[in-house]
């Protein structure tokens, strides 16, 4: 498995996805397994895989705290510790984790290591790398807002807040550009900077050897997935539009688990195709990589404050071992401890009349 | 033993993965000069570890137990039920490679293999394609593999090419942890007997004399001994250690490396100076032959062997009525200590919340687990001046500081060393910030492969810090590199003649038994090692 | 050490966010849009062009009219079919199209569309 074989059947992969509501609804009208079957199982899973993967990892302990401390710990008075990275406390683990989950602090330490051969030997640098972090960063974000816009087509009465996003995500007003026609609903910045961010996300993982090297199809499958969702929300609201007011419809039905079957029809097929890579999306996520999102919370690495020291931590499956203990040790030893002048517990006389009685037994 | 590489040789790093050749049907070479002798069967035999037996990794044939794959697939479902670390961590890695060239085993070797990610994937694979619903069905689509022979002596190898140093661990967006997927990794295949001699011996010796070493009782005190007439040369000054001493009110435990290896032997002695100073201001403390260990080669094989050595500590320290214990300097020790002592062995009731004699400190960190970090211990008299120095008998020295690998991301201890290091000597110099506190680098051979055979393995691995010191060598003169940890100072002192010649290995507390001035003591014309002081080197000549 | 509550509490956090909406929706009325023609417009038939793309991209096509007849000059447009109409929201479209609130906003209200029509054109007052 190389990295052509890897893109070729992710590639493969999300072709057949694409083309399968294509053929289903476009040749074959299969409305209501594409609008209300599928994304009803779909969210099924995707609901019921969580909360299983979740569970399934909450199931296990915790036995020992291993928080990684990437500051100083707390210790004497005078010493200032560094309440986020080595927390102490619950809140500084809170603090930790809310930085960790929106800004990727972890990530924004990222370096590139810098190798270079001179006279003297090799020599190693530690070069500035933020592009990983800012990409992820930007898709993440992106991913989120374009999500929370769709609340438009969810949700009725639509709230504030969305409205407040689409006028804060358009407010560029591209929308006049020169080109006639282009641009027209506004775009979105999301829109542009999410494709912007997968494709780096993409090139990185071929142009970068060592993430080459690693990735699988599963690193692949997803990027070509979002990529192609990403395609194809962007070609319905530019250039294949589809009736929006039945989409709508169809998605309040959904949510209020009356959907009516008679507006499918009258929905592009594109919004099928759309619509189709979201479910493959959300019914893939409990048993793949995406499940980052969830796991998060639950690293045992940055979610535990560094107490063990003041603070006894449980292991629910501590058991009892076997030890040398000092008697066994001492029994070895003694001899030699007494020629050394170490105290022992039993002198050696005693021990000689003991030992001497024993075998007067055995006799 | 396979020839180490001349340094110009180890220069030349190749970084460029096979292009179209994937690594997941790729069989490892098992090269020397990289991998570790097995386990010496008696070693394993002594304390009860499973399919001890000769055996020899470059062979074709490893003598496995018949159903060593149960072994190994049971041996994974039951550590996914006891640890959600391992669990998680198989589940959610993105291979974004944000991990990849921060290990310093990569970063020396240029073997993608050691990437940390590549390393939990050998892992991964396997639990894939026998625990995932994914992995069935995709098999290699989804990163799944069979465990194979050839899977598993690849897994071997690499996982003795990980020191569990965490620097990974802090890169990682998900704080995904290689030294938790190593810690598995290796208590799986000790399920088959497949450990190295180096950490086997000192398992084995550990449990027996309490040493690493193997030192007995009588040999431990002798070479104590020793130090005392070392000092008394170099000072005039007769410190008088105690041992297993029933009363004291603190109890120290070292790692046995300081007692027996260079430089490891100086930091000793600093101890035993320091102890003595304070004895007129009422430090009672005795030392113990039993609980002659802070360090822990069980760690490296499974949690259980390291509880089972561990256990020593409280069992001592009860046995001796101390009131508390105070722990030298040692890394991963401390991450024990910190981590999971009082979690395995404790609570120590029997113990009481730890206060220095000296300053009436308390050390409210150190409340349940009872056991406080010497410099901990040092930099609270330094503050309260309870500690006459006079850092310019270190002024021949120009310091660095090196951060261990466990205190630095399994503790967190940063100041404390430096404000004493700061207090005792004049000169210091800090590494560049990409290596040092929490993104020190390991020194290159922790975690039980100091060994002698994986020398290339310990040099290579042992660059990212030597490639820092050099630095700061080069900048500012440094000439000694002073650490908090045993293993350190034994490896690094290796490296450092390789790599860096010109720089010494020392332990903080030698640096504090050079500066500490006593009352009535001669003058010093050299330190603790025999070296001449600053202004002193006439002197010696004549 | 499992902390069961916290993931328990986490999970119910995170799953009721992501099933926000059908919590939302649940209850209400969620009345779909149904814009009414006027008599006119009713008589007329047909629009400038077919329903189908002016019910999905009639903003394209007054972004055209906008373009080609404030800067080019071009005041007709020759429908499909071959008819003829004066480019202008005002004086063509609002002319069937007179009832705003009943036309244009049902839409742009469910889907929470602002069109800036208006920050320039007045809209036609509609007869109660």
């Amino acid at each position: 498995m190389n990295f052509i074989l890897g893109i070729l059947i992710s590639s493969i992969a999300v072709t057949i996805i694409v083309l399968i509501p294509l053929l289903g609804v476009g040749a074959w009208n299969l409305y209501t397994l594409f609008g209300i079957i599928i994304p009803y199982a779909a969210m099924a899973t995707f609901f019921i895989g969580i909360v299983v993967k979740v569970i399934g990892w909450g199931r296990s302990p915790v036995p020992f705290r291993i928080p990684t401390t990437a500051g100083q710990q707390w210790s004497l008075p005078w010493i200032k510790p560094s309440p986020i990275d080595n927390p102490k406390t619950t809140m500084g683990v809170v603090v930790r984790m809310i930085f960790e989950v929106l800004t990727f602090r972890s990530l924004f330490r990222n370096t590139r290591l810098e190798y270079r051969r001179t006279e003297g030997g090799p020599k190693l640098d530690y070069e500035w790398e933020k592009w990983l972090w800012l990409a992820a960063l930007v898709f993440h974000y992106c991913f989120l807002v374009i999500f929370l816009r769709h609340f438009r087509f969810f949700l009725e009465p639509v709230p504030g807040f969305v409205s407040l996003l689409e006028s804060l995500d358009g407010f560029m007003q591209m929308g006049v550009l020169p080109i006639i026609g282009f641009g027209l609903p506004g775009v979105y910045l999301t829109d542009m900077l999410l494709m912007a961010a997968l494709t780096y996300l993409f090139l990185r993982r071929i142009y970068i050897h060592q993430t080459r090297y690693i990735s699988l199809p599963a690193d692949y499958f997803p990027l070509f997935l979002l990529l192609a969702l990403g395609t194809t929300g962007l070609l319905m609201r530019h250039f294949l539009r589809v009736d929006i007011t039945a989409v709508k419809e169809l998605a309040i039905g959904l949510f209020k688990f009356s959907p009516d079957p008679k507006i499918l029809s009258g929905i592009g097929v594109l919004f099928y195709i759309h619509l189709f890579i979201v479910c493959v999306l959300i019914a893939y996520f409990p048993f793949s990589k995406l499940m980052h999102f969830a796991g998060i919370f639950l690293s045992p690495t940055r979610n535990l404050s560094n107490n063990s020291r003041f603070v006894r931590h449980v292991n629910p499956w501590n058991y009892p071992v076997k030890t040398h203990t000092y008697e066994e040790y001492e029994d070895e030893f003694r001899e030699p401890m007494i020629e050394a002048g170490l105290p022992v517990e039993k002198g050696a006389e005693s021990t000689g009349e003991t030992e001497e009685a024993e075998s007067g037994e055995k006799e | 033993m396979a020839d180490t590489p001349k340094p110009e040789e180890l220069a030349g790093i190749d970084y460029l993965p096979p292009l179209f050749r994937g690594w997941i049907n790729e069989p490892a070479q098992i090269r020397p000069g990289i991998y570790c002798y097995a386990a010496k069967p008696k070693n394993l035999d002594y304390v009860g570890m499973p399919n001890a037996r000769e055996w020899n990794p470059v062979d074709d044939d490893w003598k496995l137990p018949e159903n060593w794959k149960e072994i190994i697939l049971d041996g994974i479902r039951e550590r996914l039920e006891k640890f959600r670390s391992f669990k998680l961590f198989m589940d959610i890695c993105v291979r974004c490679g944000a991990c990849a060239d921060k290990c310093h085993f990569f970063i020396g070797s240029g073997d993608p293999k050691n990437m940390p990610v590549l390393r939990a994937e050998l892992l991964r694979s396997i639990y894939r394609k026998n625990f995932t619903v994914g992995g069935k069905i995709f098999g290699i689509l989804a990163g799944a593999r069979d465990l194979t022979e050839d899977v598993l002596k690849e897994l071997w190898y690499y996982l003795y090419q990980c020191t569990e140093c965490r620097r990974c661990s802090l890169f990682c967006p998900y704080g995904i942890d290689t030294a938790e997927i190593t810690m598995m990794g290796r208590e799986l295949i000790n399920l088959l007997g497949l450990n190295i001699d180096w950490i086997a011996a000192p398992v084995a010796n550990c449990y027996r004399t309490g040493n690493h070493l193997g030192i007995q009782p009588h040999a431990y005190k002798d070479m104590m001994d020793f130090f005392t007439d070392e000092i008394e040369e170099i000072t005039n000054i007769k410190v008088e250690p105690s041992f297993n001493r029933k009363g004291a009110e603190i109890l120290f435990i070292t790692p046995s490396g300081d007692v027996f290896a260079d430089p490891g032997t100086y930091t000793c002695m600093g101890y035993m100076m320091l102890f003595h100073y304070l004895q007129e201001q009422g430090l009672d403390i005795t030392w113990s032959t039993y609980a002659s260990e802070g360090g822990n080669f069980g760690y490296f094989t499974s949690h259980e062997m390291a509880k089972r050595l561990n256990a020593k500590m409280y069992a001592e320290a009860e046995r001796l009525g101390v009131k508390w214990i105070l722990g030298g300097e040692c890394g991963h020790m401390w991450r024990i200590l910190n981590q999971y002592m009082d979690t395995w062995n404790g609570p120590p009731d029997f113990l009481e919340e730890p206060v220095s004699p000296i300053t009436g400190t308390k050390f409210e960190n150190a409340k349940t687990t009872k056991m406080v970090h010497i410099t901990e211990f040092t930099a609270d008299l330094i503050k309260h001046n309870k500690l006459k120095l006079d850092p310019s008998r270190n002024d021949h020295l120009v310091m660095t500081y090196h951060d261990s690998c466990n205190t630095a991301r399994g503790m967190g201890i940063f100041e404390e060393p430096r404000y004493v290091i700061n207090n005792v000597c004049n000169n210091f110099y800090e590494m560049p910030p990409e290596t040092i506190r929490e993104q020190t680098f390991c020194c290159g051979s922790g975690a039980g492969l100091n060994a002698g055979e994986d020398m290339e393995l310990r040099m290579r691995g042992g660059l990212p810090r030597a490639n820092a010191v050099k630095h700061v060598h080069e900048k500012h003169g440094v000439n000694m590199l002073a650490c908090i940890c045993a293993i350190d100072r034994a490896v690094l002192t290796s490296s450092m003649e390789y790599w860096v010649p010109e720089v010494n290995v020392t332990g903080v507390h030698e640096l504090v038994g050079n500066a500490l001035v006593f009352e009535g003591e001669g003058e010093r014309t050299t330190d603790l090692r025999g070296e001449p002081l600053a202004g002193m080197e006439e002197e010696e000549d004549v | 050490m499992y902390d069961g509550g916290k993931i328990i509490a986490g999970l119910i956090i995170g799953i009721g966010l992501l099933l926000a909406p059908f919590f939302y929706n649940a209850g209400t009325a969620a009345k779909a849009p149904d814009p009414q023609l006027t008599p006119k417009a009713k008589e007329a038939k047909e629009c400038v062009t077919t329903a189908l793309y002016m019910k999905s991209s009639h903003f394209s096509l007054l972004d055209e009219w906008r373009h080609t007849a404030v800067r080019e000059n071009e005041r007709y447009f020759k429908s499909p079919n071959g008819k003829i109409y004066y480019k202008s929201l005002q004086l063509t479209c609002l002319d069937c199209h007179s009832n705003k609130s009943k036309f244009c906003d049902q839409c742009h209200n469910y889907l929470n569309v602002v069109p800036y029509c208006w920050d320039c054109h007045i809209a036609p007052e509609e007869k109660k």
